[in-house]
Formats: C-alpha cells, sequence, structure tokens
C-alpha cells in the first residue's frame, strides 16, 4: 500500500505552514522528513494520518492494506500518548478493543507486540512506573498490535536521552528491517534521518515547501558498517548545509515571535 | 584505549588549600505532616479546654466543656433523638447530592462534549452559580410546597452547578493528545468517551465530590434551620432557643464528624479510582 501527499497546502489562520507538498510513500518504504524548526513536519504527518484536514491538496493511500491490517496508518508519538491509567498491556490492548478481534485473538496479538518490543515483563506495570524508553516502547507495541502498513513518526525519539534514542534507534532498524512495514520518519536530527529513511525530503522554511527529496545511496542493512560511516556522516553534513541557513532564520523568527 | 587521568590530582591539591565543605542550601519548602501532630494538639485543646471550664475560668452556659458535650451527646444518642434528628439530615443530603451530582456530571459531560451545549451551558451556568442557593428555598417552598421536596431541591441545585463545573472542567483538562491517539486507531467516540475522558476527567471529577459534600452539609443545615421540625440544623437551631449550649455544641460535632465520615470515603474512592496517580 502506499501513501500519497496530493499538492498539500495548510494554513493555521493567517500563517501558511504548508505549502504544495507532494511525494508518494511506497510499500514498506521508510521516508524521514526533515527541515527547520516550524516548517509544518508534524503538521504534515498529522495530515498524512488524517487527523488534520488539509486547506488544500489531500492525503490518499493507493492499493490494498496487508491482510490483517486492523489500522493502516498507525502513529507512534513524541510524547507516547499512553493512558497513565492503565496497564501496559492495556494500552497495548486498547486500539483493539473496538476491533473484530476475539479476547483470545485481541491476547495474542497483544503477547506478540509486547515480545517484539521486549516488554513482556512489564504487562503489568504502569506507565509512570516506567522510563521514557519503555514508555516508548509501549507505543511502538501499540502500533504494532494493529499490524500497520505504515507507521507515521512524529519525532518519537526527540523526548529521550541520548542512550535510550541509540537503544530505540536499534529497535526501529530491526523492526523494519523486514520491509513489511513502511514509515514516514519527522525528525529534526538529521543523524536519525540519515540512518533510518530510504528517502529523506528536505522542507524549506515556513511555508513548508520541498526544496529536496534525497535518496540514499547505502541500504539500511549496510549503514552499520565502518565503511559506511564516512559516506553517511558526508550526507549528514550535505543535508545540514541544506538547511542550516533557514534554520537560523527559523529559530530568529521563533525568537523574535 | 581510553586514556584515563591520574585520580588524586586536582587544583586544590595543587595548591595545599584545605578544602571547605559546601553549604547546604536545599532546605525547607518540602513541608511534610506528622502523623501522630494533629491528634495531640487537638487533645492538648480539648484538655485546655476542659480545664477552663472545670475551673470556672468560662462560663458553661455559653461554653460547656468537652465532657459535659460529651456527655449530652451520649443521653442524644441513648434516647434515640439524635438518631433520628440524623436520619432526616443524611436522607435529604443523600437524595440531593446523588440529584444533583446525577444532572451535574450529565450537564457537564455535555458542556465538555458538544458545542451547543458549551455555548448555552456556560452562559446559564455563569449567571446561575454565584446564586446563594439557600436564597431560593423560600421561591422552592412556593413551588413545591413545605415538604421535603424544597430543602432536597436547595441541596441538589447546589451540588448541581459546582459539580458541572467540575466535570467539564475534568474534560477539558483531558489531554488531547490522549484523544487524537484514541481517533488515530479510529476508536469510536463511545469507546474515547468510556475509556479516555471519564477517565481523564475523574480526578477533576472526585475533587468537585468533596466541594459539593460540603456545599451539601452547608445547604442541609440552613434549609433544615429555615423550615424543618427534624434535622440536625433544626435540632442545633432548637437548642440554642433554648440555651441548651451543650446540645447544641454536641449537633456541632455531629456535623464536624459527619464531614469528616464523607471526607473519609471520598479519599476511599480517590485511593480506589486513583491508584494510577
Amino acid at each position: 500500500m502506499d501513501l500519497i501527499a496530493d499538492h498539500i497546502s495548510h494554513r493555521f489562520g493567517a500563517l501558511d505552514v504548508l505549502d504544495n507538498v507532494s511525494f508518494t510513500v511506497s510499500a514498506g518504504e521508510v521516508v524521514a522528513i526533515v527541515g527547520p524548526s516550524g516548517c509544518g513536519k508534524s503538521t504534515l504527518l498529522s495530515i498524512l494520518g488524517g487527523l488534520l484536514a488539509p486547506s488544500a491538496g489531500g492525503a490518499s493511500l493507493r492499493g490494498a492494506p496487508p491482510a490483517g491490517s486492523l489500522n493502516p496508518l498507525t502513529f507512534v508519538f513524541q510524547d507516547f500518548a499512553l493512558l497513565p491509567w492503565s496497564t501496559v498491556e492495556a494500552n497495548v490492548e486498547f486500539p483493539l478493543l473496538h476491533t473484530r478481534l476475539s479476547a483470545h485473538e485481541r491476547r495474542a496479538s497483544v503477547d506478540d507486540a509486547l515480545r517484539r518490543t521486549g516488554l513482556s515483563d512489564f504487562r503489568a506495570a504502569y506507565p509512570k512506573q516506567l522510563s521514557g524508553g519503555m514508555r516508548q516502547r509501549v507505543g511502538i507495541a501499540r502500533a504494532l498490535a494493529v499490524r500497520p502498513a505504515i507507521l507515521l513518526m512524529d519525532e518519537p525519539l526527540s523526548a529521550l536521552d541520548s542512550q535510550t534514542r541509540e537503544l530505540l534507534m536499534e529497535d526501529f532498524i530491526g523492526l523494519l528491517a523486514d520491509g513489511t512495514m513502511g514509515a514516514v520518519y519527522v525528525t529534526h536530527n538529521l543523524e536519525e534521518a540519515v540512518r533510518l529513511a530510504d528517502r529523506i525530503v528536505v522542507l524549506s522554511r515556513r511555508p513548508g515547501r520541498i526544496r529536496e527529496i534525497v535518496t540514499m545511496p547505502l541500504p539500511r542493512s549496510r549503514r552499520g558498517e565502518t565503511s559506511a560511516r564516512e559516506q553517511l556522516l558526508q550526507l549528514q553534513n550535505d543535508l545540514w548545509a541544506l538547511i542550516r541557513g533557514e534554520a537560523v532564520d527559523a529559530e530568529r523568527e521563533v525568537q523574535d515571535a | 584505549m581510553l586514556e584515563r587521568a591520574p585520580a588524586k590530582q586536582g587544583p586544590a591539591a595543587d595548591r595545599g588549600d584545605p578544602p571547605r565543605p559546601v553549604a547546604f542550601r536545599g532546605a525547607g519548602f518540602t513541608p511534610s505532616t506528622s502523623r501522630h501532630a494533629g491528634w495531640i494538639a487537638l487533645a492538648i485543646i480539648l484538655l485546655l479546654w476542659q480545664l477552663a471550664g472545670s475551673l470556672s475560668l468560662v462560663n458553661p452556659l455559653f461554653l460547656p466543656t468537652p465532657l459535659a458535650i460529651g456527655k449530652a451527646l451520649y443521653q442524644l444518642a441513648l434516647s434515640g433523638a439524635l438518631w433520628q434528628h440524623l436520619a432526616y439530615s443524611v436522607m435529604r443530603i443523600g437524595i440531593g447530592w446523588m440529584l444533583g451530582t446525577a444532572a451535574g456530571i450529565t450537564v457537564g459531560f455535555a458542556i465538555g462534549l458538544s458545542r451547543i451545549a458549551r455555548s448555552v451551558g456556560i452562559t446559564f451556568i455563569s449567571a446561575l452559580f454565584p446564586i446563594p442557593k439557600i436564597a431560593l428555598l423560600p421561591l422552592l417552598i412556593l413551588w413545591l410546597g413545605i415538604g421535603e421536596e424544597p430543602k432536597i431541591a436547595t441541596i441538589a441545585l447546589g451540588v448541581f452547578f459546582s459539580t458541572a463545573i467540575s466535570v467539564y472542567s475534568g474534560v477539558d483538562a483531558v489531554p488531547r493528545n490522549l484523544i487524537r491517539m484514541a481517533q488515530s486507531f479510529n476508536v469510536p467516540f463511545t469507546t474515547i468517551v468510556r475509556c479516555v475522558i471519564w477517565p481523564g476527567a475523574l480526578p477533576s471529577i472526585l475533587a468537585g465530590f468533596r466541594i459539593t459534600a460540603s456545599v451539601a452539609l452547608l445547604l442541609v443545615v440552613s434549609a433544615e434551620m429555615i423550615g424543618a421540625e427534624y434535622g440536625i440544623g433544626a435540632f442545633v437551631l432548637q437548642a440554642g432557643n433554648l440555651m441548651q449550649t451543650d446540645q447544641l455544641l454536641a449537633g456541632v460535632v455531629i456535623l464536624s464528624l459527619f464531614g469528616l465520615a464523607v471526607g473519609k470515603l471520598i479519599g476511599l474512592l480517590e485511593a480506589r479510582l486513583l491508584h494510577w496517580r
């Protein structure tokens, strides 16, 4: 199943946020969206996921979702969005409650998602008892439980410390390795984009327009190799050079506001 | 290979200065309660009060001793009068509070979830909430007669407004990201209300219960003082008119104990329903 951003523009009142953004996320592909602060990355993701109606253009799907997918477009949120009154298990089960799955099937889906995210021993814990990294793992387990075709990830690591980020990045790479699940990965961290994405969409300063779409020269499986590091670092520097000027302007704009 | 710095080197060692401890500056601003201090303070005050009465330092007609109040309370309990008055008050509070709470929760949720209900409801609540509800009792007597109905309606009205406000404030305070999360999984509206908004608003609703329990107690006493034969409010007024200050204060003690019991009950409810906090 492909996800298509079709000439998306959006305004918040008098503020133009996005301007004519178009690209396609193919089945199993990971597309990172980067750009200066306030360029509309998260707004674009909300529009792609159907949580925000665009002022013009729209998001559409092409092709059938994978068999058994209960929620083809599934978000992983920056702030985890866990129900604080529910246990880990209940949080993961929450999106399954209204589906056609039987209690037995729900249980199996939850067990599988908890196992894949290493949370099987924490199923009875409450979110407040978990570290930030573990909470995000619950968010990922919840997303996996509905067997998504495309994960919509809104800066999923930005609220975490660098060590936890590294561990979760390894988890993401593992989860996306078999190519059955695609992702749109919004981030301001170029290193994350370079390590995870198949393509990187670079947005301009507000109103966000596509400046460039960079195709990664190396398959994800080879990016961990020592020989690839220099090439990835160069690409990261090139991306930074592309957005640095606008990032400075965007920061000053925020400070002036 | 990591290069490690020598462990015992530093500017102070180099200069030979004696080390000075860094002064602790982080004390205070974290008050904690002692489990027994409150009870000890209460016991001391009762003791001083009793001593003042026993030594005739105060006129028992105006301020009877704690022992005299306890004796009056015991006699009231023995005669059955206490239970009769208490039963009437509890019945009025119980029915009035439940009616007001049910209506308040319904209207509060409607205001929290519906644009039309919010537009209309907040205007009415803002206009009517500041009115002291006891001022409506004469009107309610005219409308509903002189039986139990106007007293119960006064309590229900007082409880309704505070409940509605705490409910819609609670609904407003539910983090929007949780609602968006549920919507992103296509969770139906009713399930979002039941599984996200209701538990999210519950802390505010239970905090509202504490307020409405006090409002109900205040209104039942006031209403009973205005027009009732039985009830703790009526009993306190009658005792005051007859200068039976020991009985009057016994009634006040009953009210205090009743308030404490309700507070404890709500505390248990909070501990059970909000254990996740």
